[in-house]
Order: C-alpha cells, then sequence, then structure tokens
C-alpha cells in the first residue's frame, strides 16, 4: 500500500540504515527486527486515507532531512547541562534520555536491593535476556501499526522497569525524554514495564523539546501488570511547535491489576498517543485519562482502545481538551467488549471546548458489544465556555478574561484533580494555569523542574457552585 | 392460607434464613419487625419467587399449592402481592398499561376474558380516589421519577388494582409523610376482608397504630425469635432490640 | 423451571414473519441481469423522456466503476448484480381510473397486509401509493388531494404529468454517485412515489406508500422525492413488507426530500421487509439511501423509522441543514433478531446558522444478530450557533448478539455545542421481577419494556403507525402477536 512520499526518501533512507546498522544480538531477536521492518516496509508512515488516520498527516512532520542517532551521542551532553532539577518536595528518581539514549548518571534506585530493576533498555538486552525474551514486543503488536513496527525494527534504548512480586515501589520514578539537536533528529526509544504480582508504582514521563529544533518521537512502551499490581502512569507532554511525537503504549493487566494512566499534553507541534489497554484478567481496571490544551497551529491526536476480554473487568475513560487558534483536536476511543466478558462495566466520555471559529475537533466515540449483561456508556461534548456560567461569575464582578480563564481552568481540572501524586498535582495545576494564560511554552526545563514557580492566583472560588 | 415450614435460604452460599416457620389465616394481619440485614426483604423476596435466592430447605404452602414450584406471574396470579421496599424505575411504560397487563394476565390465568376497557378505567379512578392520588400521576412512566413517597404510594394503588389473597408490605410506610402514611393505612384498612391477609413488615410502631396487627414477630438473624401481640411492637419501640439480642 | 429466562428468551424471539405469502398474479418481467439494454428497456416500458434515459446510463456508467462499500459492520455473501431481475410489473396494467380496475388478487394482497385500500379510501383520510414489486399501482384520494395542489402519484406518472418538476429535483439531494446503491438504484429504478406540496399548503391527510416485493429473484429499486414547496406541510408515511424465500433479494431504494423556505416534512418507516428464517436463510439485503436538504431557511425535515425486518439494513436517514435555523431529526427503533444485521444511523450536516439538530437512537439486539449505530454530526464553519443532541442507547436480550456505537463527531465552529450520549445495556433483573411479581408473564413484561424503552421514538410516529408499529416491535420479539 502507498505510505507518504518525502522530499527526503524517509523511508528509503530507513530501509538502507536498517540493512547497515545490524546490531549483534541474539537470532530471535534479529528475526523480530527482521518481521517489524518488513511490515513497516509494506505498510509505509500511515497517511490519511487509512481510517485510523484520517484526521491525523504525518506528512509535515516527516517532511525534513532527519538524522537518526542509533549510537549513542559521543558528544560529550551532560543531561545537566540542559536543565536542572530544583522542585522541592518532588523527589524521584530521574531517568534522562537524551535523544532516545538512556544518560547513565549514576544515581541508583533505594530499592535495588529487593530485586527492583530500573535501567537502560541496551542493559537490559544484555543483562536480563530471559525477561526480555519473555515480555518484549508481546504487548505492543505491529501487525497492524506500522510506527510499531518501525520502532520494533529500530529499537535500541530506552527505559527497562523490573519489579518483582510484592514489592511496592516507595519512589516515584520519572523518565525525561530530551531530544537536543541541531539537526532535524528522528528518535524511537522503547520502554518495557514488567510489574510482578502485587507490586505497586509509580511512574512519571516526561517528554520535552529543549529548543526549538525539529525533532520526531516514536516512542513504543509496553506495561505489564500482573495480578493484583497496581501502576500510576503520567505522561506529560510539552514539546515545541517543530515537533512531532507518536507515542504507542500497550498496557496488559491480568487478574485484579489496576491501572491508572493520565496523558496531559500542554504543548506540541503534533502528539499523537496511541493507547491499548487489555483487561486480560478477571476483576482487572483501567483508568484512562487526557487533558490537553493547544493552539497556534498544534495537533492533538488520543487513540485509546480499550479490549474487555474476560468478565468483571472495568474501565473508566476521560479526555479533555481546549483548542484555541487554529489548533486541531482528535479523539478516537474504542471500547471492544468480548463475548463472555460479562458484568463489564466501561464508561467513555470526550469533552471539548473551542475557543476560535478555526480551531477543529474530530471525535469518535465507540463501542463495540458483544456480551450481554453489561453497563457501557459513552459520551462526547463539543462546546463553549457555558454562557451562564461565565455570567454568574461576571455578576460577582470578574472581568470577562478572568471569568473566561477561570472556567477553562475548572475545566481541565476534572482531570487535574484525579493526579494522584500531590506534589505533581499542585505543579500540574500551576502548568495548567500558566499555560491558560499563553505563559508557558517551551522552557529550557523538563515541566516539572521549571525554575520560575507560579504564584498562587486568585482563584478561590468554589468551582462545584459554577 | 399461607404456611411456612423450615424455611432456609441463602444467597451465594451465605444463609440468611435459617428455619422460618410461620402460619397466617384468612382474615389475619401479620407484621414482621426486626434490625437491619436480619432477612426481612429476603423473606417477601422469597415468597414472592425471586430465583437470586437458594432454597436449601423447607416449604411454602398458599391455598394447598407449593409455592416454591410456581414462577414468580403465577404465584402472583395465585394472590400473593409485594409492595417492594425499593420500587424499581420501567422507563416508558405509563402505569395505566401496565395495570391493564397485568390485571388481564392475570384474568387470563384464571380462564376469564380480559377486563373491558371502561370497567377498567373506572376501577383506576376509584382506587386513585381512594389513596388520593393524583390523577396525572398515572399517566408517567411506573416509578420512573417518583418521589420515594410516590413510589411507595403507587406499590398500594397497584394492591388496590389487583386485590391480592395475601399482600405483603415491606417498609411501605418509609418515606411517606405523615397525611400520606394516613391514607395509605386507610386504604390497607379499607382493603381488608374475611378472605385475605396481610404480612406487613415495619420498624415503626407508627405504622402499626394505623394497621393494626393480630400478631407481631421479631425477625433476627434469619430465624423468627419471639411471636406475640400488638403490645410486642410496642415493647421493641421502648427497648429496642438489644434484650433479644441478648436473649437470642 | 419453567420461566428460565434463556427458554423464554428463546421463545420470545422466535417469533414469525406473517406476512410471508405469495401472490400469484401475472407479471411481466425484464430479463435476468443488468446492462445498458436492461435499462433502455425499463426506460421504454415507463415511456421516458431521453434526459431521464441519460440520467440513468449516466448512473450506469458510473455504477460499473465504483466498488460495493466494505466499512460497515456487516457481512454476507457478494451479490450476484446479473442474477437479479430488475423489473418485474403485474401485467394487464392499463391506466386504472378506480379502485374497481385493480386486480382483485393485488386487493387481496393488500387486504392481508392490513392495507385495505377501500377502507383506507372511505375511513382514514390517509392517502395511500402501493408499488408492488416495480411499479405503483394504485394511488387512492389524489382527486381529493389534487384540488389543493398537491400532487401525490407514482413516480412513473410523475415523470409524465410534471416533468420540469422531476427534471428540477431528480438526483438533487442524492447525487447519482453518490454511493454504490445509489448509483444502482439511479440506473435502474422502476417506481416510486412523487410528492409535491405546493407553496403555504398544509396536506391535511396523512400520505403512505406501501412497497411489496412478491416476484422472486427480484430487486426492488424504487424511488421516492418529495417536495415541500414554502411555507408547506407534509407526514408521510412508508411501509413494507415481503414474501419468504430462501434467497436473499436486493432492495436498493432512495429517497430524496427538498423542504424549501418555511417548509417542513415528516417522513416516518415502519420497515418490515422479511428478515429471513432462524436459522438466517433468505431474507432483503436492505441497502437505502435516504436524505432530505433543508434549502430554505426555517425548514424542518424529521425521519422518524421502526426497523424490524431485512436481513441486512444499511440506511441513514440524513439532512442537510443549508439554510438558516433549520431543524433536523433523526427518531429510530431498530430491532434485530435471530441472524439480522442492521448497521443504521444518520448524518446530520450543518451547514447553516442556528441550525438545531436531535438524534434519538434506540436499538435492540436479540438472537445472533448484530445492530450498530453509526452517526456523523458535522458543524461547518459557516454552522454558528448550531446545535446537536444525541442519544443512541442499545438493549441486547441475550449474550450471543451484538450492539455497537460509532458515532463520529466534526466541530469547526466555536459557536456550537454537541452533545452525544449512548448507553448500552440489558433489562434488569429487577424490572423483569417487578412485572413478574405483577402477574405479568416475561414474555409480555420483555414486550412491554422494550415498548417503554422505545417510547420516545414510537411516540413521534403518527397515529395509524404507532399502533402497527408496537405490534410489529412485540412481533418480532415475540411469538405471538401481544
Ligand atoms: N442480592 C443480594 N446479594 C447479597 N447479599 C444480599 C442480597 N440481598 C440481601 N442480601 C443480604 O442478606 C441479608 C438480609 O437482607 P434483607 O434485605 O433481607 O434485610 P432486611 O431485614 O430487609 O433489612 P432492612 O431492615 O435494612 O430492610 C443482608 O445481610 C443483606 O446484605
Ligand atoms: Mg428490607
Amino acid at each position: 500500500m502507498e505510505g507518504i512520499t518525502t522530499n527526503y526518501n524517509t523511508k528509503e533512507t530507513l530501509i538502507r540504515l536498517f540493512g547497515e546498522n545490524r546490531p549483534e544480538e541474539l537470532p530471535a531477536m534479529a528475526r523480530l527486527r527482521e518481521q517489524a521492518m518488513e511490515a513497516f516496509v509494506q505498510n509505509g508512515f500511515p497517511h490519511t486515507k487509512l481510517e485510523k488516520w484520517r484526521n491525523t498527516d504525518l506528512s509535515r512532520s516527516l517532511n525534513h532531512a532527519f538524522i537518526f542517532p542509533l549510537e549513542p551521542a559521543s558528544d560529550g551532553t551532560e543531561p545537566e547541562d540542559i536543565f536542572r532539577c530544583d522542585v522541592p518536595g518532588f523527589n524521584t528518581h530521574m531517568v534522562s534520555l537524551l535523544n532516545g539514549r538512556v544518560i547513565d548518571q549514576g544515581n541508583t534506585l533505594p530499592q535495588a536491593a529487593e530485586g527492583v530493576i530500573v535501567c537502560s533498555m541496551a542493559e537490559a538486552f544484555e543483562k536480563y535476556k530471559d525477561l526480555i525474551e519473555r515480555h518484549y514486543a508481546k504487548y505492543a503488536g505491529f501487525g497492524d501499526n506500522a510506527m510499531i513496527a518501525l520502532n520494533t525494527a529500530f529499537a535500541r534504548d530506552g527505559v527497562f522497569i523490573f519489579i518483582p512480586d510484592n514489592v511496592e515501589v516507595s519512589r516515584i520514578v520519572q523518565t525525561v525524554n530530551l531530544i537536543h539537536s541541531t539537526e532535524p533528529v528522528f528518535v524511537q526509544p522503547r520502554n518495557l514495564v514488567i510489574m510482578g504480582r502485587n507490586s505497586s508504582l509509580r511512574l512519571v514521563m516526561c517528554d520535552d523539546s529543549v529548543d526549538n529544533n525539529v525533532g520526531f518521537i516514536n516512542s513504543v512502551s509496553e506495561f505489564v501488570l500482573a495480578e493484583n499490581a497496581r501502576l500510576d502512569h503520567y505522561k506529560l507532554q510539552n514539546k515545541n511547535d517543530h515537533s512531532a511525537l507518536i507515542n504507542n503504549s500497550a498496557f496488559h493487566l491480568e487478574a485484579g491489576a489496576n491501572l491508572s494512566t493520565s496523558a496531559i499534553s500542554l504543548n506540541g507541534g503534533l502528539i499523537r498517543n496511541e493507547t491499548r489497554v487489555l483487561l486480560n484478567g478477571r476483576s482487572s481496571h483501567a483508568d484512562v485519562l487526557g487533558a490537553y490544551l493547544m493552539d497556534r497551529h498544534q495537533h492533538i491526536d488520543n487513540q485509546v482502545f480499550i479490549d474487555h476480554a474476560v468478565s468483571d473487568c472495568t474501565s473508566n475513560e476521560l479526555f479533555k481538551g481546549i483548542l484555541d487558534d487554529s489548533a486541531s483536536g482528535v479523539f478516537n476511543g474504542h471500547i471492544l467488549v468480548r463475548k463472555d466478558a460479562q458484568r463489564t462495566n466501561a464508561y467513555q466520555n470526550n469533552k471539548n471546548i473551542l475557543i476560535s471559529d478555526k480551531a477543529v475537533i474530530d471525535t469518535k466515540p465507540f463501542l463495540e458489544i458483544y456480551a450481554d449483561d453489561v453497563k457501557c456508556s459513552h459520551g462526547a461534548t463539543v462546546g463553549q465556555l457555558d454562557a451562564e456560567a461565565m455570567f454568574y461569575l461576571r455578576s460577582r464582578g470578574i472581568s470577562a478574561s478572568n471569568a473566561r480563564m477561570l472556567l477553562m481552568y475548572a475545566f481541565v481540572a476534572e482531570i487535574v484533580n484525579r493526579i494522584s501524586i500531590p506534589e505533581l498535582r499542585e505543579r500540574i495545576d500551576d502548568l495548567v494555569k500558566k499555560r491558560l494564560r499563553g505563559e508557558l511554552s517551551v522552557c529550557d526545563q523538563c515541566v516539572l523542574h521549571c525554575n520560575s514557580r507560579e504564584q498562587k492566583i486568585a482563584f478561590d472560588i468554589d468551582m462545584s457552585k459554577i | 392460607m399461607l404456611s411456612i415450614k423450615n424455611l432456609r435460604a441463602s444467597i451465594n452460599g451465605k444463609e440468611i434464613l435459617r428455619g422460618i416457620n410461620l402460619e397466617i389465616r384468612p382474615g389475619e394481619v401479620h407484621a414482621i419487625m426486626g434490625p437491619n440485614g436480619t432477612g426481612k426483604s429476603t423473606l417477601a423476596s422469597v415468597i414472592a419467587g425471586r430465583d437470586i435466592f437458594e432454597i436449601e430447605e423447607g416449604e411454602i404452602i398458599f391455598r394447598g399449592k407449593n409455592l416454591l414450584e410456581m414462577p414468580v406471574e403465577d404465584r402472583a396470579s395465585e394472590g400473593i402481592f409485594l409492595s417492594f421496599q425499593y420500587p424499581v424505575e420501567i422507563p416508558g411504560v405509563s402505569i395505566t398499561n401496565f395495570m391493564r397487563t397485568a390485571v388481564n394476565e392475570q384474568r387470563k390465568y384464571h380462564g376469564l376474558d380480559p377486563m373491558p376497557a371502561n370497567e377498567f378505567l373506572a376501577k383506576m379512578e376509584e382506587k386513585k380516589r381512594m389513596l388520593d392520588i393524583h390523577a396525572k400521576l398515572a399517566n408517567r412512566s411506573v416509578n420512573e421519577g417518583f418521589s420515594g413517597g410516590e413510589k411507595k404510594k403507587n406499590e398500594i394503588f397497584q394492591l388496590a388494582m389487583l386485590e391480592p389473597a395475601l399482600a405483603i408490605l415491606d417498609e411501605t410506610d418509609s418515606g411517606l409523610d405523615i397525611d400520606a402514611l394516613k391514607v395509605v393505612a386507610n386504604g390497607v384498612n379499607k382493603l381488608r376482608r374475611p378472605d385475605n391477609a396481610f404480612l406487613v413488615i415495619t420498624h415503626y410502631q407508627r405504622l402499626l397504630d394505623y394497621i393494626v396487627p393480630d400478631i407481631v414477630h421479631v425477625l433476627f438473624d434469619g430465624r423468627i425469635v419471639r411471636s406475640g401481640g400488638k403490645e410486642l411492637a410496642m415493647e421493641l419501640e421502648e427497648k429496642g432490640y438489644e434484650w433479644i439480642r441478648a436473649e437470642a | 423451571m419453567e420461566n428460565d429466562p434463556n427458554n423464554i428468551l428463546d421463545e420470545v424471539t422466535s417469533g414469525e414473519y406473517k406476512y410471508g405469502f405469495y401472490t400469484d398474479i401475472e407479471m411481466e418481467t425484464a430479463p435476468k441481469g443488468l446492462s445498458e439494454d436492461t435499462i433502455r428497456f425499463i426506460s421504454a416500458k415507463k415511456n421516458e423522456p431521453e434526459w431521464l434515459l441519460e440520467f440513468r446510463l449516466n448512473a450506469y456508467r458510473k455504477w460499473l466503476s465504483m466498488t460495493e462499500p466494505t466499512w460497515a459492520h456487516l457481512h454476507h455473501p457478494p451479490i450476484n448484480y446479473q442474477d437479479i431481475i430488475y423489473y418485474a410489473a403485474p401485467k394487464k396494467k392499463k391506466e386504472l381510473a378506480s379502485l374497481d380496475e385493480v386486480d382483485p388478487e393485488l386487493i387481496e394482497t393488500f387486504n392481508k397486509l392490513g392495507i385495505s385500500l377501500e377502507e383506507q379510501k372511505r375511513l382514514s383520510g390517509v392517502a395511500v401509493d402501493a408499488v408492488i414489486d416495480s411499479v405503483s399501482v394504485k394511488t387512492t384520494f389524489s382527486e381529493t388531494l389534487e384540488k389543493q395542489g398537491i400532487i401525490f402519484c407514482s413516480f412513473s406518472e410523475a415523470v409524465q404529468k410534471v416533468p420540469e418538476l422531476v427534471k428540477q429535483y431528480l438526483g438533487t439531494v442524492v447525487p447519482s454517485d453518490d454511493n454504490y446503491f445509489a448509483a444502482l438504484n439511479s440506473a435502474v429504478f422502476s417506481d416510486g412515489s412523487f410528492c409535491y406540496i405546493p407553496k403555504g399548503v398544509r396536506c391535511p391527510i396523512e400520505l403512505s406508500t406501501y412497497f411489496r416485493i412478491n416476484a422472486a429473484n427480484t430487486g426492488q429499486f424504487e424511488r421516492t422525492l418529495i417536495i415541500g414547496d414554502e411555507g408547506s406541510y407534509v407526514s408521510y408515511m412508508e411501509g413494507c413488507t415481503a414474501p419468504m424465500r430462501d434467497e436473499n433479494q436486493l432492495h436498493a431504494a432512495i429517497v430524496e426530500i427538498i423542504a424549501l423556505k418555511d417548509a417542513e416534512v415528516k417522513y416516518s418507516t415502519v420497515q418490515n421487509w422479511y428478515p429471513g428464517n432462524k436459522k438466517g436463510e433468505g431474507g432483503i439485503y436492505n441497502f437505502v439511501t435516504k436524505r432530505g436538504i433543508c434549502k430554505g431557511n426555517n425548514s424542518k425535515i424529521s425521519w422518524t423509522q421502526v426497523e424490524t425486518g431485512s436481513a441486512i439494513t444499511w440506511k441513514y436517514p440524513s439532512v442537510v441543514l443549508m439554510g438558516d435555523n433549520t431543524v433536523g431529526e433523526f427518531y429510530s427503533v431498530a430491532v434485530t433478531n435471530n441472524y439480522q444485521q442492521a448497521d443504521t444511523g444518520t448524518k446530520m450536516i450543518h451547514l447553516g446558522r442556528n441550525t438545531k439538530s436531535t438524534i434519538i437512537s434506540k436499538g435492540i439486539s436479540a438472537g445472533q444478530s448484530n445492530n450498530s449505530y453509526r452517526g456523523l454530526v458535522k458543524m461547518t464553519k459557516r454552522a454558528l450557533n448550531s446545535r446537536n443532541f444525541s442519544q443512541c442507547d442499545s438493549l441486547l436480550l441475550g449474550d450471543k448478539c451484538g450492539a455497537h456505537t460509532f458515532p463520529y463527531i466534526k466541530t469547526e465552529n466555536q459557536s456550537s455545542i454537541v452533545e452525544h450520549e449512548a448507553t448500552t445495556s440489558k433489562i434488569s433483573d429487577d424490572q423483569l421481577f417487578y412485572c413478574n411479581q405483577r402477574g405479568i408473564s416475561t414474555e409480555s413484561a420483555i414486550g412491554l419494556i422494550v415498548n417503554g424503552y422505545a417510547r420516545e421514538v414510537l411516540k413521534q410516529l403518527p397515529m395509524e403507525f404507532a399502533v402497527e408499529a408496537q405490534k410489529l416491535l412485540a412481533i418480532s420479539l415475540e411469538g405471538s402477536v401481544g
């Protein structure tokens, strides 16, 4: 099938690169790469004739003379050179990636002694072959997804996390994915998180730009949660307008496992988050949340697929977004309740506010149901700020512009308030306010470590009254 | 009329009724009282035929027929009526339509022709008046958007329409205001006949001031631990259940 | 136990199709298969003007270059378009001056369908156009209507009587190459109904068309064109049935509605084509394109459909809200049972300012069937201050069926509001128990609850239809007429 063609023969370059750079590795791994490459070559980059890509056009983002770093950077850039950690109280175990490669900063996790592993994928490919063999590329299938195929063909590094049974990781793990390059760069990080029975983890993954250069990230993350594991997962995205970020996350949940994943998208030229959740064990539960605030010509696309494969599972999906200027948004939610997945409870909602006549939103909340004892509901709304609420606020003496901001803030707060890490919630709360006032753009720091801490603004109105 | 012997019932393996014995004769009013969660509603549901409960042992004979072998709707046609503690909403189905279906299906069970429309409507009117029910209520969907009290009144209205032999009232008094309580109680009293009987489940003496019971039972932990005259209800009102708990 | 829900569900969902008889009338048919010759044959039979033949041939040529759509949630063996008879008409059809001249067999057919032309004419004040196989048989009441300037006749008759009106509007709402089935219909349509309501006239009676496929191996391709001129009002009803046959029969119709300034057109359908037997054999493939355009300001188009028949339904009655302050409505109940498949919904395309659309869809699936709602709501840049509200619910009876919801929403301006809600659930055990406790059997209880569930839609139907629709819902799901 015909994919996207660019002025720079990106696809051909990738094919050549693939042939020239075969890492030394197990035959099984090499075979996997070949199959993946074959799948990519066959399908090419996804184009807008494909139903799932109808409203997201990669052609502009791909039309650059990319470099494809496959080996670690050798220019000696230290992550400290490009950002500092200065948020008090938010003490995380940080793993930094620069242009797709993990930078060893020599910090070890306190719970390493209990068998918890947090390291680079490159290291894991070498040291934990058993775990890799058992889990790697088992959850993010590439048969129907060219971007995952491409990533699988080229994956070199990313973050690897393993938590043994019954271990609760107390430290928040934070990954910071930085792109820093003077030339357009195309990177493909690959992450794998393996959680044992009854284990728990809080994981914050940040995607940031540190300059205004062109970057294309094609990232794939796989998460497997054994029985009763608990994962609290956040994606924070604050990228420059020239960047493209394709984020594929696949979650596999066994019985009783509990997932909460949130995608907070504050800036970005083009962002596409594809989230697949397989509820594979009884009584597992997934919360899939998202908030997006886009303006200028930014584009946000959230694709969520929740697969209720067995009975007694619950899922809860809520995405809220505000689009300004010529920004465009896409939401595509798909809940599949398979035959015999009885007593399923699934909820899905997408709410949007457009604040410009040039902004566009496409939303498709799908339900596909083959079991009868289910409670499923979905909703989608597109609208403007509530005129009555505006009037109410203004009648209390609040200026129109503040009232607008306040209502937008309240709209997004429904997602922000569900962040269960207090320091993170506060920080994102600040960032949202800044974002709404147009003050937040790409600072030279990770969103969590922005140096100008937000002053409390006088927004202390009881939101429930609005 | 109703004879329950050593009835044991459970749900999900948890035993709720642990050997109930109860005899109700025509013309009688029985009251059942007891702490929350002891199985009062369960007993009512089991008599009516709710199939989520597993019958472990015992029998329920109603006018010489074995109820346990009958489907729910046949029990209803035989004359069992349950006024639900929590009546369910049925959107889009008007009370009139609902009642006409019920009346006619019960008549069919007894080999009778459907009730002529004018006769049916006249009966509706009469019962609505008797229970002081708003004319508009009957055109609304069954229980949809009804207040707690309206739902209970609607239950008694259906009782009046169906004229059962045995009416089980599960906490019909809760949610009713003082005036409505009187109206409902008066309605029930008007419906009393020598050939029918009532089983009234309640937490409060107040209802029993209006619907005077012949026998009061105390249900505790799935068993009837004490039965007596209407004084027993007053004693409970005064002392609570502690002394029974101590005895049991 | 006797009232094991599974048994009862089986019973309730095993209702037989009661319109499955076949009438032995002498027919005149075109040879099987589709070619330019077939089209010329049809056109010649109908004594059509040159431009209409051109319209058909044009559509046919486009159709040849198109492919069957595959995006719907439907599965069926390939259709052999050369194995279909594209024209079948009751023989000895001359101009009929009165009902007395209609073939008695035919009258009998309609009596069996519960449409007594005689009675309709005398009592109900409903004007009926009956289309059997491909040809309009009789239009009652037209004289009464003519006095007010209303034209209600068969499509063929309209082509002869008011060719300029037909030419002006035909294909303006559904272009002949709109989709595969629309192109097919545009090439081979044989008859259908035509309706024109003049300026400022409120049509005093319900207009009604009955479609029936009778002959074997025949496709039915009727074409309906309704024009509501400025300030007019009409309520139009369509019903349909077919005999029981083992093979699948194709039905690919087009309905076009044009509402000019301040006009209101209400279109109600009870679709009851033969759905196939319990094993999924036979039944009508129903691929229909229905679309209306609110052309003038303040006009309104309202679709109400009760879909119980057909083996496969592919149908999206839509409204293009072109004028300012226009209103589009879609009310639908779709019941699928046994192996039926339905993929149905609507498109509301908002072009004008202050336009408003409402979508209420109630799907009911039983047996092994699949029932999908598919809809598009589009607010274009120009459609400032527009609103849509959609409510799409699905009810599942049994654990072997599927219920799916595929809404598409696209908004391109900030002042419009779109709200979509959907739920999927089964009949609650509590509701069933409550009904049982009042002495109502599970079978009746399901009928009662389903009718209650669909009430919001049923109450949109004209009286004559509402009763029939309620019965149909019961028949589709029960063993006998409720
Ligand atoms: N559907 C059910 N599933 C599980 N347990 C149930 C169910 N219904 C009742 N039970 C349990 O059975 C016990 C008896 O409940 P029941 O409703 O009969 O009490 P009750 O005496 O009517 O109480 P109340 O005075 O509060 O109405 C309780 O422990 C209750 O939790
Ligand atoms: Mg109770």
